[in-house]
């Protein structure tokens, strides 16, 4: 059984997304460090993305850099920062600095029973830096993404 | 389906709990109109309209712009609608990221239990 994934803005700056993964803290936090393990399922494959690079030192101060390609785009995305905080397993904090106005990404593990909610906060510098993401589709910015939000939109217009 | 945040949605309900404001929304839907308009449409005073534009405002129903000394007011839904759909795009990725962070956790648990 899967729990939903839970998408909300919940404040002028912040984004959060949760889940809760079948699984114990220190596997779920083990696939969330792990670069060969990421590479699995960060950019999913129904979405058309593959991963042409990923470099992760999970340690705190320690520095990432995940490139992707998408059939649909002539030029690799690159993203990359830094880690504020890892603290295994139930924590870690990065920067996204691939955006002058980029949030910092929290993400915490609570193990319960065997399974781990999982909630990621984005948080951006300012409201103006979260509309402006909101408005350019920036976060997670893949093709498929405009074109789902083109269809959403284009219901929202119809009804 | 769309999935409005809950506290974007109540804000939204708040605003829209009350005539006079479901009244400027159903104004405003025909064109824009400043403060003042609004006010004299509505028989109210100045400041009772800027209140009721605000609730309307912090909802995202309605934008304003302060032009000179006129401020004038518009339907924001547009607005709402675009976040609204860009946070399901947004919920659609984490989704799909999540039911394939799913498997690799399932794999790892295998193994773990395997090398016990």
């Amino acid at each position: 059984m899967t729990s939903p994934t839970t998408v909300e803005r919940t404040s002028d700056r912040e984004l959060v997304a949760t889940r809760t993964v079948n699984g114990p803290a220190h596997l779920v936090f083990e696939a969330w460090t792990r670069p060969e393990l990421m590479m699995r399922w960060w950019a999913p494959k129904s979405f058309g993305i593959t991963f042409l690079s990923c470099d992760i030192d999970a340690r705190t101060g320690g520095s990432y850099r995940m490139v992707f390609g998408h059939p649909a785009s002539d030029q690799p995305m690159t993203f990359f920062g830094r880690y504020i905080e890892v603290t295994p397993p139930s924590r870690l904090v990065w920067t996204n600095e691939e955006d002058a106005d980029g949030a910092v990404t929290t993400v915490t593990f609570e193990e319960t029973d065997g399974q781990t909610r999982v909630v990621v906060r984005d948080l951006y510098p300012s409201k103006q830096a979260l509309d402006a993401a909101i408005a350019s589709g920036s976060t997670g910015a893949w093709p498929e993404q405009f074109e789902a939000l083109d269809d959403l939109l284009g219901d929202l217009d119809a009804g | 389906m769309v999935q409005y945040s809950t506290s974007r949605l109540d804000a939204s309900f708040a605003a829209l709990s009350d005539a006079t404001r479901r009244g400027v929304l159903e104004r405003l839907g025909r064109s824009e109109a400043s403060i003042s308009e609004l006010a004299d449409r509505f028989h109210m005073t100045l400041t009772g309209m800027k209140k009721h534009v605000g609730v309307l405002e912090q909802a995202g129903l309605v934008t304003t712009e302060k032009v000179g000394r006129v401020r004038t007011c518009r339907l924001g839904l547009r607005r709402l609608e675009e976040e609204a759909a860009w946070i399901e795009a947004h919920r659609r990725l984490w989704d799909a990221r999540f039911d394939a962070l799913d498997q690799v956790v399932d794999e790892l648990k295998l193994k773990e239990k395997a090398d016990d």
